[in-house]
């Protein structure tokens, strides 16, 4: 099953390596991760995605939580969250084809962020199934680069993941 | 304030770290602290002759006495021949401190001469390590090297200091913190009430209850509290190869190690067992033989203070997550106001089974393997005789192989931190390196290392340092001319085709060779002269002895558990004989 752990982390050169270390070393997967500073400076957030049954799971979050550089883990497909990914495509638009795209990005609620004689650079953000239908959706065209930002998320209401 | 370099800031902190000695070997990039460890009398440094040593050395040291082993070596060479001795400690979670010098600041990332990356090579065999960036950083990191090393599950911590930040010029105030917190480091410090009283109850309606306990009950200084509920709620106890110790060896309720070469009454009594109490032992593949088939009609409550222990390999029933010495304490205390009593009846039912297993199959009841006799020596009476001729009472470190195995079976260990070996990694080698760090801890205390003619040759340099430091250590070198275990897996799965496990005529004369060193060499050939000789060996107390005793080559160690899928139960007798 697909989660999503959220993790936050002391903003300590070589933590993200023990990190990803650890899955390397135990042989889980990471699909997505992504990690920038807080608005602490002092703790970093890593949001990754990894797939694996309940005991696999537990064994990853337990063993996150044991690294030293780790203050807190969350999983955050336990409960009701947000989860956000960023993706740009940059996509060939010659002119019988822009109607075309613009009207899919509007569909999706994404953005033309960048124009010129040949190509449009898409943005579109959501979760992820809605990135993978956008790619789906204009498959007409020819992507000539795709580069998508991993999910981030935080879990819905009051709920928050700090010291 | 004072103002002190970073050299002797590296110096102070250890002191103030409690370390009173420190295993290692010097080099260009370590120079500075080396300088500064000459210029004061509080910290010994202790010359081995291989990084690997020095590590297998403070590891010995933590294993006998419980505290935070200490090591110092040089960047690149130096950093990775401490790779082994630093895995070989995070296997079996030694408390120490690696105290590694690094290239310049300036010269990190650019292949500099002796550069390597040794908080990248050591990651994945650490507790934690550290990069000093700054000389002022110096004792707040030492500082934090040895909580973590030591609390929680203890492991090796890694501290990496280039050498500019440790340069004579440049001084910055001293001060070791007297309080240490780390916002993300919590270790538990107790266990669940609740589940504790869960676990209670199910222990006291046991009828066929058996304790499983392994190294943590070492570690965490519980063997006390575990005898005493074993005791009391008379259920019999079996010790894993690291728990060895933790209950006594020769107490009536203790069935022998556990496992692949574990007694057939500790692991018949594991697989019928209705109740495994389970203390700081993690389900090693070499305990549980096929996980599958791991005691079928067992519940099981795992007390461990690493929760990523709990439920790894075996599914658990009551885990406990805390440290084994308050846990149990815990546990006894509840029981002690419960209501519920244990099932005598049964209890007794069960031990009348146990007891006919040993009688039926023991290695203490009668003896499972021939009568040495002339020039026939069993390494099994080896160990006896050693046993014997020390009072049960030595320190043994012991290296890998079948003289380990033998060494775990005959030597019955009555009290904690007397058997030292490398239990999770296997290290070759660790066994002579690993008897110095523990004569140096215990000037007085008899030690011996237990070792095979191919192991004892992976760190021999070492009988240098021993006359350096006069280490009078006892090394009983069980010289079965093979790398006996492999041979003894050659002769069970492969045909006996002894790849790459003789040595032909190239084995050195170990007598002449102790000689060289300037040690005593004792050579036994014959079974009549072995506790003659033996008594000879120990009745020199202050040499070291190199006894090269040719034993049996063609005797395997047995039990051994049936793999693949194996149950517990399920083992070899004899070569033979099966169950
Ligand atoms: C460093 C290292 N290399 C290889 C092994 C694999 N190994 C395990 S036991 C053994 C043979 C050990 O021979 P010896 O020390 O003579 O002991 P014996 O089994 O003969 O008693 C070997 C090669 C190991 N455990 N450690
Ligand atoms: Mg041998």
């Amino acid at each position: 099953m697909r989660r999503i752990l959220s993790v936050l982390m002391e903003n300590e050169p070589g933590a993200l390596s023990r990190v990803v270390g650890l899955f390397s070393q135990r042989g889980y997967n990471i699909d997505t991760l992504t990690v920038a500073p807080t608005e602490d400076q002092t703790l970093s957030r890593l949001t990754m995605t990894t797939h694996g049954n309940d005991k696999v799971i537990e064994q990853i979050t337990k063993h996150l939580h044991k690294l030293i550089d780790v203050v807190k883990v969350v999983d955050l497909t336990e409960g009701p969250h947000i989860e956000r990914e960023l993706m740009l495509v940059k996509v060939k638009a010659n002119d019988s084809q822009r109607a075309e795209i613009k009207r899919c990005v509007d569909i999706f609620r994404g953005q033309i962020v960048d124009v010129n004689a040949n190509a449009y650079t898409l943005q579109v953000v959501g979760n992820s199934d809605k990135l993978d239908a956008f790619v789906q959706a204009i498959g007409g065209v020819d992507i000539l680069e795709l580069v998508r930002s991993g999910v981030s998320g935080l879990a819905r209401g009051e709920k928050s993941l700090r010291l | 304030m004072e103002l002190l370099s970073g050299g002797d800031i590296v110096v102070r902190a250890l002191k103030d770290a409690g370390v009173k000695q420190i295993w290692g070997y010097p080099g260009g990039a370590a120079l500075h602290i080396y300088d500064a460890l000459f210029q004061q009398q509080d910290v010994q440094h202790i010359l081995v002759r291989h990084e690997q040593a020095a590590v297998h050395a403070a590891d010995g040291h933590s294993r006998s006495t419980g505290e935070v082993g200490a090591v110092l070596v040089t960047s690149g060479p130096g950093a990775t021949n401490a790779i082994t001795g630093i895995a070989t400690a995070y296997m079996d979670s030694i408390p120490m401190v690696v105290i590694s010098g690094q290239v310049p600041r300036d010269k990190i990332g650019g292949d500099a001469f002796q550069e390597t990356d040794m908080v990248g090579i050591s990651r994945p065999i650490v507790k934690h390590s550290f990069l000093v960036k700054d000389a002022s950083e110096i004792a707040g990191i030492i500082a934090k090297a040895f909580y973590i090393a030591g609390t929680g599950r203890p492991g090796p911590v890694v501290v990496d200091i280039p050498k500019d930040v440790t340069a004579p010029n440049y001084r910055v105030p001293y001060e070791y913190p007297d309080k240490i917190k780390i916002r993300s480091y919590q270790p538990t410090t107790k266990g669940h009430p609740g589940q504790i009283k869960r676990a209670i109850k199910i222990l006291l309606a046991a009828k066929r209850p058996v304790i499983y306990s392994g190294g943590g009950v070492v570690l965490g200084n519980a063997s006390s509290q575990l005898t005493e509920l074993a005791k009391l709620l008379n259920i019999p106890v079996t010790n894993t190869l690291m728990g060895l110790g933790a209950f006594p060896g020769t107490d009536r309720q203790f069935l022998g190690m556990l496992g692949m070469h574990g007694t057939y009454e500790a692991n018949a009594a594991m697989h019928h067992a209705d109740v495994i109490l389970a203390v700081g032992a993690r389900f090693d593949d070499r305990v549980t033989n096929t996980p599958s088939k791991f005691c079928p009609s067992a519940k099981i409550i795992h007390i461990d203070v690493d929760p990523t222990s709990i439920s790894k390999i075996v599914a658990i029933d009551i885990p406990i997550v805390g440290p084994c010495d308050a846990v149990l304490q815990e546990m006894l205390d509840q029981i002690e106001s419960a209501s519920a009593k244990p099932d005598e009846a049964a209890i007794t039912e069960w031990w009348t089974q146990i007891d006919e297993w040993r009688d039926r199959h023991g290695i203490y009841t009668q003896p499972r393997h021939e009568p040495s006799a002339g020039n026939i020596i069993k390494p099994q009476d080896v160990i006896k005789t050693l046993y014997k001729v020390t009072g049960g009472d030595a320190y043994v470190t012991s290296d890998v192989g079948q003289h380990q195995m033998f060494a775990a079976q005959y030597y019955l260990f009555d009290k904690p931190r007397r058997w030292i070996n490398s239990g999770g990694l296997g290290t070759m080698g660790f066994g002579l390196p690993a008897a110095m760090g523990v004569q140096l801890a215990h000037p007085d205390a008899v030690v011996a290392c237990v070792t095979g003619e191919g192991s004892i040759q992976m760190c021999i340099q070492e009988l240098s340092t021993c006359s350096q430091y006069g280490l009078p250590v006892k090394i009983i070198n069980l010289n079965n001319q093979a790398l006996g275990m492999v041979r003894q897996w050659q002769d069970m799965q492969y045909s006996s085709r002894y790849s790459s496990s003789l040595y032909e005529d190239s084995l050195p004369d170990f007598v002449k060779l102790a000689e060289a060193y300037g040690h005593v060499g004792i050579r036994v050939t014959h079974f009549d002269e072995l506790e003659e000789k033996m008594a000879e060996c120990f009745s020199l107390k202050d040499r070291v002895v190199f006894m090269d005793i040719n034993v049996d080559r063609s005797e395997h160690v047995y039990p051994m558990h049936i793999a693949p899928n194996g149950s517990m139960r399920d083992m070899w007798l004899s070569k033979t004989e099966r169950t």
